[in-house]
């Protein structure tokens, strides 16, 4: 096949992923659509299947049968657990703004540098076999697809006549306008996770293709194929599996992919950084297992034609190619490639994003502002920067996988490599397992766990595979370090028998997991570790790091620093933002407390990571120190705490409610008191007025006792007149206070005739009403209104209404009804006038004492003020109600209500 | 509250469940046979991870009402 037009094929097919990559990120119609679907986020953990699975599955199944299957098993069983384990990442990582595996470590373990770091170095190193290994892919795919068969040595071409090289090149160029375009304070890669996904898509077609093709084309189905496999015996062993050792294998594979699909820079990168809404995971914790099964159905059928189809020796990671070519079909073959090159560069763009990102943020970042000369922490704008930093840290990373492919990669398989790296990754699983459960992991155990699993990695993987190649001497792999036996990296301490992965993967997790959990449970945690600690135990019931971390700080610094990483745009708009969730406008704020402080570092974490964003925050703000003593009181009692909390509202709502019938019984007492001082102020001018003019009188008869006759007498009838009204408040002042300490039970009540007391009243008040020119007209019915009362109490409030309402009628046109209704249950008194009548405000009021209509101290109608409020008392005695509002022609209707009883109903009553 | 606890311990039993049916020694019992013209350990190997599968789905999706994601479908 022309190499020309796969290398043009290749190009166009990148061309087409950047240009719906542009089209989503700058928000294309119905691009956000997209890139907020639970099926592009499950697409886009489909990252996982790297060339690896597309060819180098098919190759391992054409050699060892079913032993590629743990590689999918592991993620699926890992994802039965997802609901619990990576919610919680993701939780955790969404609150705390972590944007890499490395910076999730870092920050768990007291936001350390020095860890944040360390992951880096060993992810680094870790995956960059990987990335050989997708280059080497590629480059052998080209080579296949010109050739026929992969170049069994790339070190005799120049570099520039390497495939692979140009792959590496274009597919870094790829990942810098993918991964490294703009700083997002979230690092959300829209145009990178739709792109990735449609490449999951391609790869599952082309391999599906290709295994319908194999099935139904080559042979007569699938049956047909494994029976005519089944014949020859060298096949036939594929389709079995047993043997302890290899049970062992398969348990360690199942684990290493069940740690690997946590720990990938790339996974991570996809499965929590790029995660919208965390109820996709819901959905791709089942839906990437159907993925990884689909993938895999044609793996067997492949490698089974392969090894029926192709000659003994053919290279079998390149039998996804082979076979559709040997078979004539070229098209199919440049469809498999596409397929193999959307694996890898899916995986080669993710993994270079995620990498550079904790290269970044994790190493250079951190030395660079810790490097005081340099004057960084004062530079305005640092955006730019960081985005170099990120694109020199690609082209590293993908300089140091393709120099590892073209000298190193060339003996192993490339499913060897590819566990040698998930080996490598697989060491940060205890730290972040741990870390997320169990409160006491600590910073020196996740240390010292993650480095010796590491350097055990390196001599029992690593150093060997260099060995293998003819890097190093090769002695060592045979005999042992300084040719002691027990020293074997293949066979550490005699162990034999295993897989040179399984026994590498068992030594590593031993010295991890033991330094991991030995050193925690000696090394005493710090107290910001402690914080950093509950924080991500407790993730879903717990979020008070505002509470725990005690800094203020000026907001305009804050917000510069902010600004020299994000953008003065994005940095004022997330400040902006924030202020508008509290209610607060950050423009006029000066001074940020704890909570704001904690939402800026949170802010720079997602772009700096949260070692360096926790640096630079310190550069700006005044932080109360923090003992661990105190720490450990706030912190190891969370549960507790909550507990408490939860009671403590509870019993913070009673109170609140106490609180307001307290209050409100203040008021109320506060109105009496008031009303007491008033009605003490209003009896003695009540009394004062009559005794002052009495006294006046007196004194001036005793003084000048030569007064006319005529004089005299007039000042004697006022002395007199005075002495009445005197008696007549006493007395009323006397009843009142007697009608409200006796209470309800205060005389016998007897039946008695409403209708016949107020005939009566009307007819003694005749001669007031004479006196005042105002008619008095009755409305009363000739049928008896019986209710319970006392016949005294009820006259007094009757001549009280209409007294009153003869005082306020005016002269001469004055007009008064008095009417007695009666109804089924009730008795109703109404007597109306034609006054002024009642203000809707003070119809109430009217009833209290010495409240009368206006100003009681200036303005005198003429009475007390004690009739209304007696009247009211007496009707309340009587289980009735008074009230008063608008008469028909303007003045003031009152009406009083009372119970209706049948006609001497009770005569035992009446005995009494 | 509830519902998320059982839906939690019914993953963890599907994770159980699965961890020990499809790895040795319960896969190995498989190993040699034949269904319907598939060798049986991949015959057994696929079928019981689809139906762990469908599991994982009916728990994940069946337990309640998510009006909001019903058309938050592909492109």
């Amino acid at each position: 096949m022309n190499t020309a037009l796969v290398v043009a094929a290749s190009l166009v097919y990148l061309g087409l992923l950047f240009a719906v990559a542009y089209f989503v990120e700058h928000g294309g119609r119905g691009s956000a659509r997209l890139s907020r679907s639970s099926i592009v986020y499950t697409l886009s953990l489909a990252v996982y299947c790297s060339s690896w699975t597309f060819a180098g599955g098919i190759g391992r199944a054409s050699q060892s049968g079913i032993d590629f299957l743990p590689t999918y098993l592991g993620p699926t069983l890992a994802f039965c657990l997802g609901f619990v384990l990576i919610r919680k990442v993701l939780r955790v990582s969404r609150a705390n703004r972590i944007t890499s595996i490395a910076d999730l470590i870092g920050a768990r373990f007291g936001k350390s540098t020095g860890l944040a770091a360390l992951v880096t170095v060993i992810a680094v190193v870790g995956m960059v076999p990987y990335l050989a290994l997708q280059l080497k892919s590629i480059s052998s795919g080209l080579d296949v697809l010109a050739a026929g068969a992969p170049l069994v040595d790339v070190t005799s071409i120049p570099v520039l006549a390497d495939g692979a090289f140009w792959a590496a090149v274009v597919l870094t160029v790829f990942a810098m306008l993918f991964g490294s375009r703009s700083l997002h304070p979230d690092e959300h890669h829209p145009g990178m996770v739709v792109a990735v996904a449609l490449e999951s898509i391609l790869k599952l077609v082309a391999l599906t293709a290709v295994g319908v093709f194999v099935c139904f084309g080559l042979f007569h189905g699938v049956g047909d194929l494994f029976a005519r496999g089944a014949a020859n015996p060298a096949i036939a062993g594929l389709y079995t599996h047993g043997g302890v050792g290899r049970g062992i294998d398969w348990l360690a594979m199942t684990a290493l992919a069940a740690a690997a699909i946590l720990c990938l820079p790339r996974q991570f990168q996809v499965m929590v950084v790029e995660n919208v809404e965390e109820r996709h995971l819901d959905r791709a914790l089942w839906l990437f297992p159907l993925y990884l099964l689909a993938i895999n159905l044609f793996v067997l059928p492949i490698a089974v034609a392969g090894r029926l189809t192709m000659p003994v020796g053919a290279d079998p990671d390149s039998l996804v190619l082979t076979v559709p070519l040997a078979a004539g079909a070229p098209w199919l073959a440049l469809i498999a490639f596409l397929g193999g090159l959307s694996a890898s560069a899916s995986m080669v763009v993710v993994e270079a994003t995620a990498l550079s990102l904790m290269v970044c943020n994790d190493v250079v970042m951190p030395a660079l502002l810790r490097w005081r000369s340099l004057g960084l922490a004062e530079r305005p704008d640092l955006t730019r920067l960081l985005l170099w930093i990120r694109r020199i840290a690609m082209i590293g990373v993908m300089a140091l996988g393709y120099l590892y492919m073209r000298w190193d990669s060339q003996r192993y398989a490339l499913v060897s490599i590819g566990l040698m790296s998930f080996v490598a990754v697989a060491q940060f699983a205890p730290a972040i397992v741990g870390g997320l459960f169990w409160r006491g992991a600590s910073k020196a155990g996740a240390v010292a766990g993650i480095s010796a699993g590491f350097a055990v990695w390196l001599y029992t993987e690593f150093l060997p595979s260099l060995a293998q190649s003819g890097s190093l001497p090769p002695a060592f792999v045979e005999h042992g370090l300084f040719g002691l036996s027990w020293l074997r990296p293949y066979a550490l301490f005699g162990l034999n028998g295993l897989d040179p992965v399984t026994h590498g993967f068992f030594w590593t997790m031993l010295a991890n997991l033991g330094a991991f959990i030995g050193v925690s449970l000696l090394a005493r945690q710090s107290a910001i570790e402690r914080a950093q600690a509950a924080l991500f135990v407790d993730a879903f019931r717990f979020d008070a790091a505002a509470q725990i971390w005690r800094r203020t700080a000026h907001l305009p610094d804050l917000v510069t620093l902010a600004a020299r990483f994000l953008g003065r745009e994005r940095a004022d708009a997330a400040f902006a933002a924030w202020g508008r969730e509290r209610g607060v406008d950050a423009a006029k704020t000066v001074h940020a407390d704890a909570e704001l402080v904690l939402f800026g570092e949170r802010l720079l974490a997602g772009v700096v990571g949260a070692a360096s964003a926790r640096v630079l925050v310190g550069s700006v703000v005044q932080e109360e120190p923090l003992g661990v003593d105190e720490v450990m009181r706030l912190l190891d009692e969370t549960s507790r705490l909550i507990q408490a909390n939860r009671q403590l509202e509870e019993k913070s709502r009673e109170l609140e409610a106490a609180t307001s019938n307290l209050q409100a019984a203040n008021a109320r007492l506060q109105v009496l008191d008031r009303l007491k001082d008033d009605f003490v102020a209003t009896v003695n001018h009540e009394l004062r007025t009559p005794l002052t003019s009495i006294r006046t009188f007196s004194e001036i008869l005793r003084n000048h006792p030569d007064l006319p006759l005529g004089e005299r007498q007039e000042f004697l009838r006022v002395v007199v007149a005075e002495s009445e009204r005197l008696t007549r408040l006493i007395n009323q002042l006397l009843d009142l206070s007697k009608i409200e300490a006796d209470g309800t039970a205060a005389r016998p009540l007897a039946p008695l005739d409403v209708a016949a007391v107020a005939a009566d009243c009307a007819a003694s008040m005749r001669q007031v009403f004479a006196t005042n020119r105002v008619a008095l007209s009755l409305a009363i019915g000739s049928e008896p209104a019986w209710t319970m009362g006392d016949r005294d109490r009820l006259v007094q409030v009757v001549v009280n209404l209409l007294a009153n309402a003869a005082k306020f009628s005016p002269p001469g046109e004055g007009r008064v009804t008095l009417a007695v209704s009666a109804e089924a249950d009730a008795v109703e008194i109404a007597v109306a006038d034609n006054g002024p009548g009642v203000p809707a405000a003070e119809r109430e009021i009217v009833f209290e004492r010495f409240r009368q209509g206006g100003d009681p101290l200036t303005d005198k109608p003429g009475g007390v003020g004690l009739g209304l409020a007696i009247c009211q008392r007496i009707v309340a005695q009587h289980g009735g109600r008074i009230w008063v509002e608008d008469a028909p022609d303007g003045g003031a209707l009152f009406r009083v209500r009372l119970l209706r009883t049948a006609a001497r109903a009770e005569p035992l009553a009446a005995a009494e | 509250m509830q519902l998320s606890t059982r839906r939690r311990d019914r993953l963890i039993g599907l994770f159980v469940a699965g961890a020990v049916l499809l790895n040795p020694p319960v896969l190995d019992l498989f190993s040699g046979g034949w269904v319907f013209g598939i060798p049986s350990l991949y015959a057994y190997f696929f079928t019981v991870w689809a139906l762990l599968i469908v599991g994982l789905a009916l728990v994940l999706e069946g337990s309640r009402a998510r009006p909001d994601d019903r058309d938050d479908g592909a492109p």
